[in-house]
Parts: structure tokens; sequence; C-alpha cells
């Protein structure tokens, strides 16, 4: 196992938790694996894996709570465990640099990029002021950032998410590491941005040479990268390959399902289309809106749907897809167009807006976390809309809830339990029973699987879809994630900023001939061919240029 | 930027303006006739009636209120009722002396307030922490006046390192203002300085669960080099504006500590102006301290706003 090419080797690596109750929990339990010089090893696993736990314990790093209670981990000959605190900082951002998730909460919003970007190579006295800044140039450059002499000049509020993010690329290179850890380091970008930053990337570590620990939950951009792949569940290695094989041949079950589910979200298997001439529940005509001061955010979109049909919105960040939602609900004034709900138009405002109106629109939201009061049982969270929508009396609220609870697959004994003691996808089900109870026609989900792991994810697309076939519901789906779209629409708006671009069923919308933007987007969804991101790569020349 | 600045001046100015109208209202509103006061024993009403003239007060309130201001704004805060002398004249020396007190404590509590916070902070949870911040919190519980007999009772009788009262004159010279108040700053320090410290490691601490300041150890930065060049200047808006706060509390709120010490301030002024009913005294007492304060906490609030790099560097 040790010779002179083996950079990382961790043994029986056991982390745990000090739990609120006072006992322990264990976030990573018996992981062992080594790390070649130059190689990529992909960690995959859904929130809770122990990923992120792993990465940082190759630094000797713990977040608050966790220790590391057992097994060795070995860097360049060295159990890095025993280090010294001079040690370990000695080893930190100089042999072994780190990328988070997020480049916008990762960078100190008070000081230049360049600053910090220079600060391993300048605090650790690998090279003075003026040869750590010429080297960041340099890697700006191979970044492909934008103005690379001045771009260090900027404060992390100044620039783009995509270019922050390959900031931070450029902050973990600057002292040359032999191992880097990505966490996460695409998934808080827009698909067509997060097809640029990870080729940059793997550009970047291919041609130093630098060994890599990359954490990601998506297979198909860990495929683009890793040489091995080692899948986790619950602290536990489930199997450990070649990228090739864990993808083509996945031996575990839980890998195979895990497989399996993102092969569906890029299967060309659309919606059945719902049947024509229903009564039309939702119409926005020439609907326009703005912040005070900013240009328009949502420009003359115009779209309708019937009862039972599910519309989704797709389109990047800042395409001004969940301010539509907004001027639906009526939280923010639309400025012009008409809004028909039912055959009635609705008042711009919320506070215009009748009780009877609000009650049949109703929306769920990305953080189920933060939609729902912690202080409150779920009884009082799914029962409020039932008291003060329809008038129920006690005893209905509550025999109202149990059916409901009955609806979203959860117990009936959770009916006292507070959304602390549930999990991400029981507290989503909690909120689309929180909808339900209102008995609207329309639903809003706006994002309502990103914040969910893949297999929670397909669970809640699930019981929508099922919900609608009997409720006769329709839905207006907000998402960026474009298998999403695939998997529950019927009809498909594409929009770019402010405008729709692309409006339709979903099957014409995503089958040839595009629009030139709606292609980019179906373009940059990653697939789980190792050589999709060359592909897109080679066939992105020129277009993207075309379609700014 | 600029705007917001501007905008920011223009509502310290505002309210300033508004508190000389409370001001000037509220020495119109207190019992009791003006001129009879001031007459005490000679109050016929032939005198009370030529008093009034004399004051102006059988002029319109708003009238007079105008002009006081135009007066005020000049410098002129008018004549003392009690001994016929110029009001801004009889209050420079004071205010002199109230502003050297106010900045003598200020040099000492700020600074070793933003240490220790920074200390606490960085040592949290540790032995430095706990003594730093029940040591403060005792000093803050102590009513001022306890604080300064006991540093009276210990330090300048039992001990005899300083005098017990700190009656400065005109020509005290500037080292001697030093030793002859050093019991005075030293209380009003340690009254100050709890809630400064506090704040301090309180918005330290905050910013120290940022992802920034774990990627800043991720990168092997030795602790007081995170604390002081990551989480410091995200942590100085609230910090700011409760150091000015305090600094505020140094120059219209230390009539006890002056009582105590002896110590000729405005704050004494004021108490001594109001029992004797002198009105333009009381006023031009009340315009300052109003003036100090709002000034203080508007530079805060620009402050504040400057170091916020969204605003200072605007995309």
């Amino acid at each position: 196992m040790t010779n002179a090419q083996t950079l990382l080797t961790i043994e029986n690596l056991r982390i745990e938790a000090a739990s609120q109750a006072g006992g322990k929990t264990v976030l990573v339990d018996n992981v062992s694996f080594s790390l070649r010089r130059g190689e990529v090893l992909g960690l995959i696993g859904e929130s809770g894996a122990g990923k992120s736990t792993i990465g940082l314990s190759s630094m000797n790093y713990t977040r608050g709570g966790c220790a590391i209670t057992g097994g060795r981990i070995v860097f360049d000959g060295e159990n890095i465990l025993e280090l010294s605190e001079a040690g370990n900082r000695a080893l930190r951002g100089v042999r072994i640099a780190y990328i988070a998730q997020s480049a916008a909460a990762s960078f100190n919003p008070a000081l230049t990029i360049g600053r910090q970007v220079c600060e391993v190579a300048v605090r650790h006295h690998l090279v003075g002021r003026a040869e750590a800044a010429a080297k960041a140039v340099e890697l700006f450059k191979a970044l492909e950032l934008p103005d690379p002499e001045h771009f260090g000049e900027r404060y992390p509020h100044q620039v783009s998410g995509g270019q922050l993010q390959r900031a931070m690329a450029a902050m973990a290179m600057i002292a040359e590491p032999d191992l880097l850890v990505f966490d996460e380091p695409t998934t808080a970008l827009d698909v067509t941005t997060q097809v640029e930053v990870l080729s940059l990337f793997r550009k970047l570590i291919r041609e130093r040479g630098t060994a890599a620990l990359y954490i990601t939950h998506d297979l198909a951009v860990v495929a683009q990268i890793a040489d091995r792949i080692l899948v986790l569940r619950h602290g536990k290695m489930v199997e450990m390959g070649a990228a090739q094989d864990i993808l083509t041949a996945p031996k575990e079950d839980y890998t195979r399902r895990l497989v399996a589910e993102r092969e569906a979200a890029t299967a060309d298997a659309f919606v059945s289309e719902g049947e024509g001439g229903r009564e039309a529940v939702l119409t926005l005509d020439a609907v326009t809106a703005s912040y005070a001061a900013l240009p328009r955010v949502v420009d003359t979109v115009s779209l309708s749907m019937a009862r039972g049909d599910t519309l989704a919105i797709v389109g990047e960040s800042g395409s001004g897809k969940s301010t539509l939602a907004r001027v639906i609900v009526g939280l923010l004034p639309r400025e012009s167009g008409r809004l028909m709900f039912q055959g009635k138009e609705l008042s711009p405002g919320l506070r215009e807006r009748s009780r009877e109106e609000l009650r049949r629109i109703q929306m769920i939201y990305q953080m189920p976390d933060m939609a729902l009061n912690p202080k409150h049982t779920l009884l009082e969270i799914i029962g409020r809309p039932v008291e003060f929508y329809l008038g129920k009396s006690k005893a209905e609220v509550r025999a109202r809830v149990l059916e409901l609870l009955r609806q979203i697959e959860l117990p009936e004994h959770f009916i006292d339990r507070r959304p602390t003691e549930l999990s991400g996808g029981q507290k989503q089900r909690v909120c689309i029973a929180r909808a339900l109870a209102a008995e609207p026609d329309l639903i809003i989900c706006d994002e309502v699987t990103s914040a969910l792991d893949p297999l929670v994810a397909e669970e809640i697309l699930a019981l929508l879809r099922r919900l609608q076939e009997r409720l006769g519901l329709a839905y207006l789906f907000i998402t960026h994630d474009l298998s999403t779209v695939r998997r529950v629409a019927n009809t498909v708006a594409v929009m770019r900023k402010g405008k729709v671009v692309a409006y339709g069923k979903t099957a014409e919308v995503f089958s040839p001939p595009y629009h030139p933007y709606t292609e980019l987007l179906l373009d940059s969804v990653p697939e789980m061919r190792p050589d999709w991101l060359d592909d897109v790569l080679a066939a992105r020349k020129g277009r993207v240029e075309a379609t700014r | 930027m600029l705007k917001l600045v501007l905008r920011r001046a223009a509502l310290g100015v505002m309210t300033l303006w508004a508190a000389s109208v409370l001001i000037f209202a509220g020495t119109q509103i207190l019992p009791g006739d003006l001129a009879q006061a001031v007459l005490a024993n000679n109050a016929t009403p032939e005198n009370v009636a030529a008093m009034r003239h004399e004051l102006g007060l059988d002029r319109p309130a708003v009238e007079r209120y105008v002009e006081w201001l135009g007066h005020a704004a000049q410098g002129d805060f008018g004549k003392s009722l009690v001994n016929q002398r110029d009001v801004a004249k009889e209050l420079a020396p004071r205010l002199y002396n109230t502003l050297f007190l106010a900045v003598y404590a200020a040099l000492i509590a700020v600074p070793l307030a933003l240490v220790l916070g920074v200390l606490a902070a960085a040592f949290q949870g540790r032995a430095f922490d706990h003594i730093a911040n029940a040591a403060t919190l005792l000093a803050i519980s102590l009513p001022e006046y306890f604080l300064g007999y006991l540093l009276i009772k210990w330090v300048a009788l039992y001990l005899g390192w300083f005098p017990v009262l700190a009656n400065v004159a005109p020509e005290t010279g500037f080292f001697g203002r030093l030793y002859l108040s050093f019991l005075p700053m030293l209380s009003l320090v340690l009254v100050i300085i709890a809630h400064m410290m506090r704040m301090t490691r309180a918005s330290v601490l905050a910013v120290m669960a940022s992802p920034y300041i774990e990627m800043a150890f991720l990168k092997g930065l030795p602790k007081w080099r995170v604390v002081v060049e990551h989480a410091l200047p995200n942590a100085l808006a609230p910090i700011i504006n409760v150091v000015a706060l305090n600094l505020a509390y140094l120059i219209v709120g230390v009539v006890v500590i002056e009582v105590v010490f002896v110590y000729p301030g405005l704050g004494q002024s004021m108490v001594d102006a109001v029992s004797k009913r002198d009105v333009p005294v009381v006023q031009a007492c009340g315009l300052i301290f109003a003036a100090a304060f709002i000034t203080l906490n508007m530079v805060a609030d620009i402050l504040a706003l400057v170091s916020n790099p969204r605003l200072r560097h605007p995309r």
C-alpha cells in the first residue's frame, strides 16, 4: 500500500459528533481509502453521508463539536493526526487546499479578492507579496477570468458567482498544493456556468498534476473529473472502484439506485400531455413587474394553464422566475398586464384580494427549514390554513390534519411533532400538506426539490404527481433543474432576463428545433458519460457567444 | 455612497433642530412664572410686568424661539438670569472640562474595550473570557456613584495615590489635569467598558461562525490573524455604534460622577442652573448636550456605512 506514489492514505477513519442529548453520533465510520499523486477520487453520497467531514479531516480539521476518534490519516508519509497546531498550519493551504461549495460565503466580504488569493503564499512566506500577486494574475488568466491584471483589486460582491468560484480555485492553487479538496464546488452555480467552471477545474488539476478529493452528490459531475469513485452512505463506505465501473456496473443496491435515478433524470421520457379543452385556471397576459429602480424583472410574460396542468418555468438565477411567482400570488404587484384566475381578473396586490382568492393559490418553497415555524407542531402548521380559510372547528381541524398526513404519507402520530424532529424530505411533505390544507386549485412550487437529496426529491415529485391525479390540481413549477421539468411538466416556459424565450408543450420545447438558449440549457445538464464534458465543450465553441 | 452619507447628515441636522424645539418648549412649560422667580421677594405686580417685558416674555413664544435659535447658532446663548454674565463665556471652560474628561476616558476605555473584546472572543470559553466577562459585568452593575466612592475610599484615602476632589481650575496645567481627574476618568472607564467589550466580543463571535472564517483557518492562518484580519473588519458596524453611544454618554451622562468628585463640568452647571431657574443656561446646556449626542451618533452611522465594502465599492 505504501509507495512513493501514494499521497494520502486514510485508514479506518472514525469521526464522532457530540449530539444534543449528550451522547455521541458517529458521522464517519470505518472509512479507508488511498489516493495516488495526481489522482482524482470522487466522494459521492447524499447529505449526511459524511463526505465533507471526510474531506475536511484530510486537513486534520473538524467542524465544531466533532472529533476524529479513530483511525489514521497519512499524508505524504506522515500521520497528520499527530501534528501540532503549527504543523497543521504548515499543512493547510500550503500542501492541502480546500475549495468550498459557496464562494460567495467563503470569500471575506471586507477584503479584496487579490489579497485573499495571495494570502496563503504571503503569510506562509513562500514568496513575496509582488511575486504572489504576479502568480495570482497568472492563475486568473489560466482560469479565464476577465481583466486578470486587475481582477484581484475587486471585492467579492463585485464579481459574479461563477467568477468567484474560479477565484477560489486560484486561491487554492496559489501555493501549488499536492492535494485539493473540492467540496461541491459547482453545486451553487447555474448549469451553463457549471460547465465552464468544471472544465476549468479539470484543466487546472490535469495540467499541474494535482491530486484531488472531489466531493459531490451529482454522479454526472463526478463522472467528468474523477478517476475513481467512493460511494458513501450514513458515514459508511458503500463501494469504491474505477469511475467507469461504478457508473456502468454498480455492484451495490444503493449505488444502483443512485445511478438509476440519475439516468431517469436525463432520459427523454416526457409526461403525457393533458387533454385539451379544459377550464383555464390561470392566464397571464403581458404581465410586467419590477423592483424599485431595477430594470424589468418580469417583462411582458404571457402564459396560460388549465386544471390538471403542470407548467414549468425554467431559467437560471436572475431570470425572473421566482419574481413571476411573487407576482402571481400578489406579493409583488404587477405594473401592467392582466392576470386571470378561473375567468376573473386578480388584483395586483395581495391586500386587495379576497380570502377566497388567496385560498385558491398556495405556495411551496425551496427551503422547508425556513418555511416552517420550528416552535409549532404539525397540527398547528397544517391546521392553521384549515381554520383560517375554511373556518372549521377544533375537532374538524384535527381530523382534517390527520387526513392530510395520510395523504402526504406520514404517520398519524407525527401530528404532535415539531419540524425539528423531521428529516428534510418529511419537512417538505409537511409544506405540501399545508398547501393542500387550503384546498387550492393552483399550487406554485418554487424549487421544491433543489434542497433535497436526489432520491428524496424523486419521492417528493412522485407524491406531487399522485396528489395531482387524485385532486386535479394545477402546478406551477419553478425550477432551474431541467430533469425535474422533463419528469413533471406537460408545458414549459423558458425564461431569460425576465422574458419568456420559449413556451409550449414540454416535448416540443425540449426537442429540435430548439430555441438556442433552450439548447444551451439542455446541453449543460451533465450526463454520466465520462466524455460528456469534452463533447459539450467542443459543441459549445461559438454557440455560447451566439446566445450571449 | 455619498448620497447615503449626505442623507444621514441631513437627518442629523433635522434631529438637532427638533431637539432645539423640544428644549425651548420644555423650558417654556416649566411651572411658575419666570419673572416672579427672578424677582422672588420683590415680586410686586408692577415689577413682574416690567421684568416680563425686559425678558421679552410678553412676546409670542414662536418669535422668541426664532430669535433664540438665531443667536444660539452664532454662539450667543444670552445672559444668565442669576448673575447677568454671558452664558457662552460662562460655559466655555465648563464645556472644556467636560470634553477633557470625556476624551481622557474615551482614549483609555475604547482601545481597552476593543482589545479585551477581541481577546475574549479569541479565547471564548476559556478562563480569560470568563474573568473579563465577570469583571466588566460587575463594574457595569455597580451604580456609578458607588464606584466613585469605592475608588475614593481605596485609591484616594487608603492608598493616597490620587486626590479625592478633582477640582481643576482654568490655570491647572495639562498634566495636573490628568492627575486631578484620574479617579473620575477611572470610574467612567469602568462604567462604559463593559458595554463596548461585550459588544465587540459578541459581534466578533457572530462573524467567527461564517464560512470565510473556516476558510481562513483552512488556509493555515494562526488564530490571532483570523480574528484580527478576517473577523474584526466584518464586525465593525455594531461596535462603532456602541462606541458612539458610550462616547455620547461620556459627555451627557457624567453629572453623577462630576458631583461625586466635585469636578467643574457642564453637567454640574446644568444642575445648578435648573435649581436656580437660570433658563438661558439650561437651554444652552441642553442644546450642547443634544448636539454632542446627535453628532456622535451621526458620525457612528456614517462610519458604519463607510465600513461596509458593498457601499464603499459599488459594483
